[in-house]
C-alpha cells in the first residue's frame, strides 16, 4: 500500500530506509525515524482504538507524551506488550501492533452500543447503576465490568526481557532538551557541573525542532544540533535520549526510565530493555515545555480532530499530512503556524479564530500566503463517525454566547490550538506551591519546597529571546554555586515573530436543540455534561469532581484535560480557577512498565540466597532444599524413592537409635568481647548469667521491653571476657541490632563490643547416642567423657589439624555435640564426620527431622516463639530470674501475663494415634458447638513421633496446666478436619531430660 | 527516598538505614520501682507529631551506629544528626 499522505521531501526521518509493519493484521511501510503513529497517518490510518466508556472511533490527537487515545497492543520480538502508546512507539522492522478496547475489531466493535446507551452511563453510573441487588455485585456486575475495563491485555508468561537499575548523582539534573534544557545544560557545562540532560523523545531539541525561528545565524535545529554535539563531547555531561523523568521525590531523588531497546526489532544480548535511574541532584532544572490545549466543540474526539502542534509535528518530523482539506481552529496564534506549514507543502487550509480582530506579525504572514482566515468563527461539531469528514462551524457573538450562520464545510481533519498549558507535573511532585497565572490561563510553578528550578514554556514563558535569556542566566547561576567556577558563555540573538494575545474562550456553546458529546478528557470519555451533572449533585471539591467522573483520571494524567475541566467548574460555579485549585499530581508522570521497576530482582534475584560451605556436599548427596530466610538448608536427604515424610522419619529415627549429623552453620552467632561482656547478657537474658563458668554454655532467653520472647539460644563464656553468642536463624540480625541499641544508646557506659560471626564458622551438630564415639574419635586427644565434657560444656580441640570449638548443646534431646570450624574449613570438618561416623551408622539430617526431634522434645522454637508468646507461655517460667532485672521484666507483671488461666505449651496426640493434625488447627471443647466456636488455641507445630510411632503437636492453649489429660477437639475447618485428641505433657520424649546428660 | 547524613559516614540513602522510633524516649534505670502507668507509657505510647521530631535511626548497613535525626515529619526535612551520645 503507498502512502498517500506522506510528502515528497522534508521532515528527520531517513527515507532511504523503508521499514514494514503491521497493524491489526494489515501490512504497511514506513521509514525509520517514523513513530507508529506517523507511519499510520502516512497510510491513511486514523482508526486506531475505541474509546474507554462508549467504545467511540479513535484516532491521533497528540504527537508524543500528551496523546490520550492511540493506545495499542504489541509485539516485539514474540513478547506482548500491552497499552503502548503509538505517538511514541519508533518504528522497527517487523513491528506489530493491534488496537486495544474493541470486539471483534476496530471496525465493528459491538462494545460501541454503549455510544447509543450513553444516557445509562453518565458519571457516576457506577455507583447509581450496580448497588442492588447486593448480591448481584460478586456475580454479575463485577465480572462483567472487569472484562470491559482496561485497555492491553498483559501477558501471563515470564518476561524474558532484561531490566535494570542504576543510582547516579548529578549537580544537575535538566529534564527536557527544548531551548531552555540545552541553555541551562550548556551554561552549566562551562563551569564544570555534572550535568545530566534527559530528554523523553528520541530526538533532542524539542520545540526547535519545529519552530521557525533564528538563534545567532542558524535555524533552530541547527543551533540545537550544535549545542547537542559539544554537550555530548564534554565528559561532565551525560546526556540521554528517549528518557522519561517520571517521578520527584524527597531530597531531589529523581527516577528516570530510559527505554534502551523499546525502539529495535530486539534486545540485543547483554543490553537491557529499559534501565531505571535513580538520581540525586544537588539542582533540579525543569524544562519539560509545554502541550497545547484542546478547544471543546461538538464530537471533539472524532478521529482527526486533532492538536494543531501535532498535527505541524507530522508535518515538519515525518513529512506526513495530517489531512489533505485541513480545518485550523484557533484562539491564539499557534494555529497559525501549523497554516502555514500546511500552506507552504501546497494544501490550502481554513482558518477559524475566535477573535473578533486577529492581527500581529504572523497572523499577516498567513494573510500574505492568501490563506482562507475566519475571525469570530468556531467548530460547532464534527461530522463523520470513523473520520472527520466535515464540519459545522458557526459565526460566533461578541459575549460568546450564541451562533449564528451555521454552516457544513467539507474537510478531513481539525487542528484545533486552545493555546498552551505549562508541564509542571515533576515540580508539583516535588512540592512546588503552583499559582495560576491569569495571563496565560493556566498553572506555573511557584514556591519551591526542594531544589527545583522550572524554565521556558513549563515556567509560562512562551517567547524564545525570553527563555534562552532566562535559561543560560540560570544555568550558570546554579552551577557557578555548587562547583565555585565560572565560564560565562554569551546569549545569541534571536529572531522570532511576535504573538499577539490568545482569546479566553475555549469552549463552544451548544447551538439550540443540539445535544453533541463535548469531550473533556478523551482517554476516560468524561464530557461536559458530566461534569455539569457532578455539580448539579452537589460535588464541589475539585478532587471529589475528579474521581466521581474519573476526569483527568486516566494513563495521560489529565495532560490535555484538566485545565479544561477546571474552566467549567469555575464557570459553573463562578469562581476563578485558582480558587477551585487543581487536583496533586503524582508519579509516575507517564506509565513505566513494571519490569523497569522490579529490575533485576526477579526469582531467585528478588533476595540474596545464602549457602551454608558444606552446600555442594548435600546437594551431591540427594539433599532436597528448603528457604530458611535467606539461607538454603537440607530439608531431608532422599533416598531412592523416598517421600519427604518416609525420609524425615527415617532420619529422625537414626538420631534417636544411632547418631546423625546436621548442618547448623546457618544459626546466628555473635561475638561479644569486654570486661562488661557478663552485665550485658545478664541484662538482656532473663536468667543470671554473671556467675558462669568459663568453659561453659548456657540457654537463655531474651525479651523485648514488652515481656514477649525474641529469641533464644545458647552463649557460650570462652574466656574471662569473651562469649560467643547463638540465635535462632530468623532472628540473627534483629538480635544484634537489639544488642547494639542497648550498647550504644541505653547502657553506653557498659565496656562491651558485639560483632556477627555468623559467617565465620560453620556448624555440625552431631546427636543420638553415639555421638561421643563418633566424638572420641574425631578428637582422639581430648577426654570428652561426661566427666571431661559434661553437659553445657566448652572445649577447644584439634580436627586433624583444624581448629575445633566443641559445644556439648543439644536440640534434638539426645545425647549431642556442636562442633564449629572455621568457614573454609567447613566441607573438611563435614566430610571427615561422615567418613569416621560411618563406623556407628552416621546418616545426615535435615531440617524435617530436626523439627521432629525437637518437637517430640517439647523444645519450643519459632513457631511457638512467634511474638505474641511470653516466657510462661512456653514453659520457660523456671529461666525468669527474681533476683534481677532485665529487658522486659517489668512487663511480666501485667495483669494479663499473670492470669491464672494463661496459655501454655502443651501437647497433643490423636485418640486413634494416626491422623496427623494440620498445623494452625484450633483446639476446641465441643467440636459441634455453634460458630464462632470458642477456641482454646491453636496447634504451633506437627510431626510424628518416631519414639512411639503416632502423630504428634504442640499447641499453645488456654489455661494449658490444667488441661493435661483432657478430651478435646483439634479443627482444620481449612482441611475440614475434626480430630478427636487428648492433652498431654509438651515434653513427650524423655521428659526428665536425661538423654542429654548421659 | 531520604538523604541522612551519618554522623560517621556522611550523607548516604535511606535505604541504608533502618528507622528506631522517638528519641526522646527515656528508658527506666534498672532495679527501680517503676509505676504501671510509666512503664505503659515507655513501652507503648508515643507522640505523633507534626513538624520536628527527633528521631532515632540505625545505619544497619553501613557503620551500624544507631544515630538521632531531627527531622520534619510534614515535609521530611532534616535539620540535624547526632551521634547516639549527642544531644541536641
Amino acid at each position: 500500500m503507498s502512502e498517500k499522505f506522506r510528502l515528497d521531501k522534508g521532515g528527520l526521518i531517513n527515507r532511504n530506509k523503508k521499514i514494514s509493519f503491521k497493524f491489526n493484521g494489515k501490512k504497511y511501510f514506513g521509514y525509520e525515524g517514523d513513530t507508529l503513529a506517523s507511519a499510520l497517518i502516512a497510510n491513511g490510518v486514523h482508526l486506531v482504538g475505541r474509546s474507554f466508556k462508549y467504545h467511540r472511533p479513535r484516532g491521533f490527537f497528540g504527537a508524543g507524551v500528551d496523546e490520550p487515545y492511540a493506545i495499542v497492543q504489541m509485539t516485539r520480538n514474540n513478547e506482548v506488550d500491552p497499552n503502548v502508546r503509538a505517538t511514541e512507539q519508533e518504528l522497527f522492522e517487523g513491528l506489530e501492533a493491534k488496537s486495544v478496547n474493541c470486539w471483534p475489531n476496530v471496525d465493528f466493535d459491538i462494545g460501541a452500543i454503549n455510544n447509543f446507551l450513553g444516557k445509562f452511563f453518565p458519571a457516576g453510573f457506577y455507583y447509581k447503576t450496580f448497588m442492588w441487588p447486593k448480591s448481584f455485585w460478586y456475580k454479575v456486575y463485577e465480572p462483567i465490568i472487569r472484562k470491559a475495563a482496561g485497555f492491553g491485555a498483559a501477558s501471563i508468561k515470564h518476561d524474558k526481557e532484561k531490566y535494570e537499575h542504576k543510582y547516579e548523582y548529578c549537580d544537575l539534573l535538566i529534564t527536557g532538551s527544548g531551548p531552555s534544557g540545552l541553555a541551562s545544560a550548556y551554561a552549566a557545562a562551562q563551569n564544570g557541573a555534572k550535568v545530566i540532560l534527559a530528554e523523553d523523545k528520541s530526538r533532542f531539541g524539542g520545540s526547535l525542532l519545529t519552530s521557525e525561528v533564528t538563534i545567532g545565524n542558524q535555524s533552530g535545529q541547527e543551533w540545537a544540533e550544535k549545542i547537542i554535539s559539544e554537550l555530548k563531547s564534554m565528559p561532565n555531561v551525560v546526556i540521554k535520549n528517549r528518557s522519561q523523568v517520571f517521578g520527584y521525590y524527597d531530597h531531589n531523588m529523581l527516577v528516570m526510565s530510559e527505554r534502551i531497546s523499546d525502539h529495535l526489532p530486539k534486545t540485543e544480548k547483554y543490553i537491557p530493555k529499559q534501565r531505571l535511574w535513580y538520581i540525586r541532584a544537588k539542582e533540579v532544572i525543569i524544562s519539560s515545555g509545554s502541550i497545547e490545549r484542546p478547544l471543546v466543540f461538538g464530537n471533539n474526539d472524532t478521529p482527526g480532530v486533532m492538536l494543531s502542534s501535532a498535527a505541524k509535528e507530522y508535518l515538519k518530523i515525518y513529512g506526513v499530512l495530517v489531512g489533505k482539506k485541513p480545518l485550523v481552529f484557533t484562539n491564539n496564534d499557534s494555529g497559525y503556524e501549523t497554516a502555514i506549514e500546511f500552506k507552504k507543502n501546497g494544501i490550502d487550509p481554513i482558518v477559524l479564530d475566535t477573535r473578533k480582530d486577529p492581527n500581529s506579525e504572523i497572523i499577516k504572514e498567513a494573510k500574505d500566503l492568501n490563506i482562507n482566515i475566519k475571525p469570530s468563527h468556531v467548530v460547532v461539531a464534527a461530522k463523520g463517525y470513523k473520520k472527520v469528514n466535515s464540519a459545522d462551524i458557526g459565526k460566533i457573538s461578541d459575549d460568546k454566547k450564541n451562533i449564528s450562520n451555521i454552516e457544513n464545510i467539507k474537510c478531513d481533519c481539525i487542528c484545533v490550538s486552545g493555546f498552551w498549558t505549562p508541564t509542571i507535573h515533576l515540580a508539583s511532585q516535588s512540592g512546588n506551591k503552583t499559582k495560576f497565572n491569569e495571563e496565560i490561563d493556566a498553572f506555573i510553578p511557584s514556591k519551591s519546597k526542594q531544589k527545583e528550578t522550572t524554565l521556558g514554556s513549563a515556567n509560562g514563558i512562551f517567547t524564545l529571546e525570553e527563555t534562552l535569556k532566562t535559561s543560560f542566566k540560570k544555568g550558570n547561576e546554579l552551577s557557578k554555586q555548587i562547583t565555585n567556577k565560572e565560564n560565562k558563555v554569551s546569549i545569541p540573538s534571536v529572531v522570532e515573530k511576535k504573538y499577539s494575545n490568545h482569546d479566553k474562550f475555549w469552549c463552544v456553546p451548544l447551538p439550540e436543540g443540539k445535544n453533541y458529546k463535548r469531550f473533556l478528557d478523551f482517554q476516560n470519555d468524561v464530557a461536559v455534561s458530566d461534569i455539569q451533572l457532578a455539580l448539579r449533585e452537589g460535588y464541589r471539591s475539585i478532587e471529589h469532581v475528579k474521581r466521581y467522573t474519573t476526569l483527568g483520571m486516566a494513563t495521560d494524567q489529565g495532560r490535555t484535560s484538566n485545565l479544561n475541566g477546571l474552566q467549567l467548574v469555575s464557570d459553573i460555579e463562578n469562581k476563578v480557577v485558582p480558587q477551585v485549585g487543581h487536583t496533586t499530581f503524582r508519579p509516575p508522570y507517564s506509565p513505566v512498565s513494571i519490569g523497569a521497576i522490579v529490575g533485576r530482582e526477579i526469582g531467585k534475584h528478588s533476595k540474596p540466597t545464602r549457602k551454608s560451605p558444606m552446600h555442594y556436599w548435600h546437594k551431591k548427596n540427594n539433599a532436597v532444599f528448603v528457604d530458611a530466610g535467606v539461607w538454603l538448608r537440607p530439608r531431608y536427604y532422599k533416598q531412592g524413592n523416598e517421600n519427604l515424610f518416609e525420609a524425615s522419619k527415617r532420619e529422625a529415627r537414626n538420631v534417636r537409635q544411632n547418631v546423625g549429623v546436621c548442618d547448623v552453620t546457618t544459626l546466628g552467632k555473635i561475638d561479644i568481647k569486654g570486661p562488661d561482656a557478663a552485665e550485658l547478657l545478664n541484662r538482656v537474658y532473663t536468667n543470671a548469667w554473671l556467675k558462669l563458668p568459663v568453659g561453659k554454655a548456657r540457654y537463655g532467653v531474651m525479651l523485648r521491653e514488652d515481656g514477649i520472647v525474641m529469641d533464644d539460644g545458647t552463649t557460650t563464656r570462652i574466656s574471662e571476657n569473651h562469649y560467643h553468642m547463638t540465635t535462632t536463624t530468623a532472628q540473627a540480625a534483629n538480635v544484634l541490632s537489639h544488642l547494639e541499641y542497648y550498647l550504644q544508646l541505653v547502657w553506653p557506659e557498659l565496656n562491651v563490643n558485639v560483632v556477627s560471626s555468623t559467617e565465620q564458622w560453620a556448624g555440625a551438630a552431631i546427636a543420638g547416642p553415639k555421638s561421643r564415639d563418633v566424638l572420641q574419635k574425631l578428637f582422639p586427644d581430648l577426654d570428652v567423657s561426661n566427666e571431661g565434657l559434661p553437659f553445657m560444656g566448652y572445649m577447644e580441640g584439634n580436627l586433624f589439624g583444624v581448629n575445633a570449638k566443641i559445644f556439648r548443646i543439644s536440640f534434638s534431646g539426645e545425647l549431642a555435640y556442636e562442633i564449629n570450624v572455621e568457614s573454609d574449613n567447613g566441607n573438611f570438618m563435614w566430610e571427615k564426620i561422615m567418613d569416621i561416623g560411618k563406623d556407628f551408622n552416621i546418616q545426615p539430617y535435615g531440617t524435617e527431622a530436626l523439627s521432629t526431634l525437637r518437637i517430640e522434645m517439647g523444645h519450643v522454637a519459632g513457631s511457638e516463639l512467634d511474638g505474641r508468646t511470653i516466657p510462661y507461655d512456653n514453659s520457660l517460667e523456671g529461666l525468669i530470674s527474681k533476683k534481677k532485672d532485665f529487658i522486659g521484666k517489668r512487663s511480666l507483671s501485667k495483669l494479663a501475663y499473670v492470669a491464672p488461666d494463661r496459655q501454655k505449651v502443651v501437647g497433643v496426640v490423636p485418640l486413634d494415634k494416626k491422623t496427623s493434625i494440620p498445623e494452625g488447627s484450633y483446639i476446641v471443647k465441643d467440636a459441634k458447638a455453634k460458630l464462632p466456636n470458642p477456641k482454646l488455641g491453636h496447634v504451633s507445630a506437627s510431626c510424628w513421633s518416631v519414639e512411639y510411632d503416632n502423630p504428634f503437636s504442640l499447641a499453645i492453649i488456654k489455661d494449658g496446666k490444667n488441661m493435661i489429660g483432657q478430651k478435646l477437639f483439634a479443627l482444620s475447618p481449612l482441611k475440614n478436619k475434626t480430630i478427636p485428641v487428648e492433652i498431654v505433657s509438651s515434653h513427650y520424649v524423655d521428659p526428665k531430660g536425661e538423654r542429654v546428660r548421659s | 527516598m531520604l538523604h541522612i547524613k551519618c554522623p560517621h559516614c556522611g550523607l548516604r540513602s535511606q535505604n541504608e538505614f533502618s528507622y528506631g522510633g522517638d528519641a526522646t524516649v527515656k528508658r527506666p534505670e534498672l532495679n527501680k520501682e517503676v509505676s504501671d502507668k510509666d512503664w505503659d507509657n515507655f513501652v507503648y505510647l508515643r507522640k505523633s507529631p507534626v513538624g520536628k521530631h527527633l528521631e532515632l535511626w540505625q545505619h544497619i548497613s553501613g557503620c551500624r551506629q544507631w544515630i538521632k535525626v531531627e527531622r520534619d515529619t510534614l515535609t521530611h526535612e532534616i535539620f540535624k544528626t547526632l551521634k547516639a551520645n549527642e544531644e541536641v
